[in-house]
This record gives C-alpha cells, structure tokens and sequence, in this order.
C-alpha cells in the first residue's frame, strides 16, 4: 500500500444496470475528482457495448481498464468481459483470469474486497440493481473497513436480489434512490 | 497507509518460498495473491499465514499444494478464438517458410493451449517440422499438459473455439471419449518437450520462431512483466512472433521498440531487425 489517502468510488450492478448508470454517469461533471471503478455482469460473448454507449454520454471519461493501469480521477474504469478488475494499491489497476466468484467473471466482491485492502477508509462501494449475490461479501468488507456503503433502494430497483444481499450482509449500508447517489456522489466528487 | 499484519505475513511468507524453494511470487501482483493466500489459509485449514509459512518451511509436501493456489491454473483450448485464428491466417504463412521451426508455449498450465497449437500446426501442415517446448513453474499442472485428459464436459466449448479459430479437422478426430474424459491422441504430443521453466528467475535455453505466452504476465508486476520480455526479445528469431494474452501488451516495456506490430487486435508481435 503506498502513497496518500485519496478516496474512490467502487460500484457493483447487474441485471438493469444499464439504466441506472446510464442515470448515474452522465449526471457526474467532466472534472470529477474522484475514480469510479466499476464491475457490471455482461455475458462474456456479447462484448462490452456499454463503455461505448456510455462514453457518447458522459463528460467524464469513461474507459476499459487495462492492466496496471494508473487509477487516475475523474476516470470511470469499467471491468472488461470476462476478466477480474482488482485495485493492486490505491494508484493501480490489475486484471486476471482467476475463477470465476460468485459464478461471475469480473466479480463485484473481488473488486470491491481489493478495493478495501488498498483504499481502507477511503471507500464509497455501491451496490446497484441485480439479480444475484455478487458484491455483498464485498460490500461488508469496505463497511469493516471503515468506507462507505450504499445500496439502491429496492423499491426502485429493477433486479432486487442483489440490494437484498447486501443489506442482509451489511445492514449498516445506507438505502438510497438513484437520484440520490447521483446527488451524493457529485457532491462527495465535486473539487 | 501502513502495512497490516496480513500484508506482513504475505511479504515473509512469499520471502520464505523464495529462500526455501526458489519459487519466486515476490513481484507478482499482490491483490490476486492477497485473494488466493486467503483461499488457500481456509481450505489448507490455517488460522494465520505465519502458521502456513511455518509448515511449509519444515514440510516440502506441503509445497506443491500451496502452489496450486499461488498459480492460476484457468485455461480451455482455444481461448479467444480469434487469436488462433490469426495464428492460422496471418502467422503460419511466414513459418511455413522455414525448414524447421521451434515454438515455446511459456506458462502452458494443463496443457489446453500446448493441444491447441499441436492441432492448429497440424491442419496447415507444420505439425511435423516443429519442436514445441511447453513450459510451467507447477508441476503438477505440466504432469496433466503431458497427460492430455479433459473432462468431457468441457470438449463442447472447445469444439466451439476450434471452429471458430478457423479449425478445418473435427476437434472429435483427436480425442478418443471414455468414462467421462476425453484423452488427446499422443501424436500431438510427439513433438512436445514438457518442462520447467519459470519466467522469473529461468534464463532463455532456445531459439524460437514463435513464443505463445498468454495470460501468465497479467500476474506480474510491471518489473517482472519487463524481464520476461526481454526474455522473449532475446529468445526470438528474427522476425519471430510473439502472441499474449487478450489484455496483455508491449506498451508499457522498456522491450516494446523491439517489436512491432504484426496483428494488434489479437495481441501478436513481430520481433524487427536487431
Ligand atoms: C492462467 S494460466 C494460463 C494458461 C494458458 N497460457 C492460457 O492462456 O490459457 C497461467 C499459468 O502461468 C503459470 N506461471 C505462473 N508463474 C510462472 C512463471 N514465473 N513462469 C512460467 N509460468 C508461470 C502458472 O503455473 C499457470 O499455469
């Protein structure tokens, strides 16, 4: 772990994230100060079509993550198919091709558990709408470790097992409405 | 931030492998190791890695199970189909031109990739002029790439890579299937010299037209990822080609002038001039 404390956010989404990133990212300045790193379930055939798409729609920079990538602010750095995006310390990236977790490649729970170790206190993890169980090991994990956890109020939420996991699993997240993540998280980014 | 108990542990139990067994992890990327140190503590029915380091110091058996979790052994046959089938369209031409020629496939794990290019050599007619050199640090994983079994529920998604690599044989003309296993016909293995090798800390033993290391740099840091290019740099012939894995480059070394371009998409490289 080295340098400075400098905060992330980390958001984890499944079935219907596309709607509600494309709420939530479009909505953030293009001088964000903060990394977002993000984990979305896409089958591995059907290629990320999302980072385009979002991309044409956003004022913050959007991107794949590469390998021991910088993380730099004011980037959103997607997961690509079929690979693992883990935080290797709070300036870099790194991808892998271990198995599978939770039956899923990237994992929710892999990027936000490495997000812990590297960033401690400094996190903000979101879990969004999905129908599934990734990401709430991960979420109770940045909570332990002192960040800041946020789940998408179900009563809106298109997918509800996901927010449902990770409640049960860290029921001292906060519950929120998209809008009110895109609020809080332009404000928590606003240099 | 200052480093926890855990990462202290980490860091003496990698340094004690290293002294002990000389297999090196010290400078590969440590959140994957974090992951897998962590699985392997639950299911090898540790408390502390300290514990671990203590056994595995005083009890060699315990080393080859640790290493099962210290390397990743994920792999299928014709993983990204498209790389193969670049390999087949655009690589093989130039190799046929060569009287004889040697591959390196660095970091084969259980041997899917070693069957696949056997395979692919074969149908355009190479197979019989070549000497592949198949290469891990596990050892067990390089006894089951000699071996050549796979269990059969697998062979569907390798049937549907070899088809869309461009395959012209039917996968199923080089297996035979019992008991729930598909074991690959020897003769794709005739010409393969299995051993090991590590990229760490091993030095370069041939001269390669092709070298075919996928997915085994992700897991090091930039450094490490650096010195294994040079080994590549100084193994190829020239012109030889270099094939990584899908999210894997050259861009970041201090080797990639040495290098150009052959196909970007599918991550393969032509050694220039000297
Ligand atoms: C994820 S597998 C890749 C298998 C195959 N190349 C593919 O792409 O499907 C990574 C392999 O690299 C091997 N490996 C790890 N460190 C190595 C080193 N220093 N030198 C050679 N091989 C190594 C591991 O034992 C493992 O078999």
């Amino acid at each position: 772990m080295t340098g400075e404390p400098r905060k992330v956010v980390v958001v984890g989404a499944s079935a219907g994230a596309v709607q509600a990133l494309l709420t939530i990212l479009p909505a953030l300045p293009a001088r964000f100060a903060l990394p977002v790193l993000v984990v979305v379930h896409i089958p591995p055939d059907r290629d990320n079509m999302l980072v385009p798409l979002l991309q044409s729609k956003c004022r913050i920079t959007v991107k794949e993550a590469e390998d021991k990538e910088p993380i730099e602010d004011g980037v959103v750095y997607f997961a690509p198919s079929d690979y693992h995006m883990l935080v290797e310390t709070n300036q870099s990236l790194a991808l892998s091709t271990d198995e599978a977790v939770n039956f899923s490649r990237p994992s929710i729970d892999v990027l936000f558990e490495s997000a812990a170790d590297a960033f401690g206190a400094e996190v903000v993890g979101v879990i969004l709408t999905g129908a599934n169980h990734d990401g709430a090991a991960g979420l109770r994990k940045i909570h332990a470790a002192g960040g800041m956890a946020i789940v998408q109020d179900r009563a809106e939420a298109y997918a509800t097992a996901m927010p449902d996991a990770a409640l049960r699993a860290c029921p001292a997240a906060r519950t929120m409405t998209i809008d009110a993540i895109t609020t809080y998280l332009t404000s928590l980014g606003a240099a | 931030m200052s480093d926890t108990t855990e990462d202290i542990e980490i860091e003496l139990l990698l340094e004690a492998l290293f002294q002990r067994y000389h297999y090196d992890f010290r400078n590969y990327a440590r959140a994957s190791i974090k992951r897998r140190l962590a699985q392997a503590l639950t299911q090898l029915g540790f408390t502390t890695l300290s514990a671990l380091q203590d056994r595995v110091l005083h009890d060699p058996k315990m080393l080859p199970r640790l290493l099962d979790f210290l390397t990743v052994q994920v792999s299928e046959m014709f993983r990204d189909p498209s790389y193969f089938k670049a390999l087949r369209e655009k690589v093989l031409p130039h190799l046929s031109t060569y009287p004889s020629l040697r591959v390196w496939i660095a970091g084969c794990s259980t041997g899917e990739e070693v069957y696949s290019l056997a395979i692919l050599f074969k149908e355009e007619g190479l197979y019989d002029r070549t000497i592949f050199y198949a290469t891990d640090i596990n050892p067990d994983a390089l006894a089951a790439a000699e071996a050549g079994v796979y269990a059969v529920d697998r062979v569907r998604k390798f049937t549907e890579n070899h088809q869309r690599s461009g395959g012209k044989s039917s996968l199923s003309d080089h297996y035979t299937a019992a008991y729930g296993r598909a074991v690959f016909d020897s003769s794709l293995r005739n010409r393969v010299v299995f051993s090991d090798h590590s990229l760490v800390t091993d030095a370069v033993f041939a001269e390669m037209h092709l070298i075919s290391c996928r997915n085994v740099m992700i897991y090091f840091d930039r450094p490490l990822q650096d010195r294994a290019i040079g080994l590549f740099r100084e193994s190829l012939a020239r012109k030889g080609f270099l094939g990584l894995g899908s999210k894997e480059s050259l861009r970041f070394s201090t080797h990639a002038p040495a290098f150009a371009d052959f196909v970007p998409e599918d991550k393969i490289y032509q050694r220039r001039e000297p």
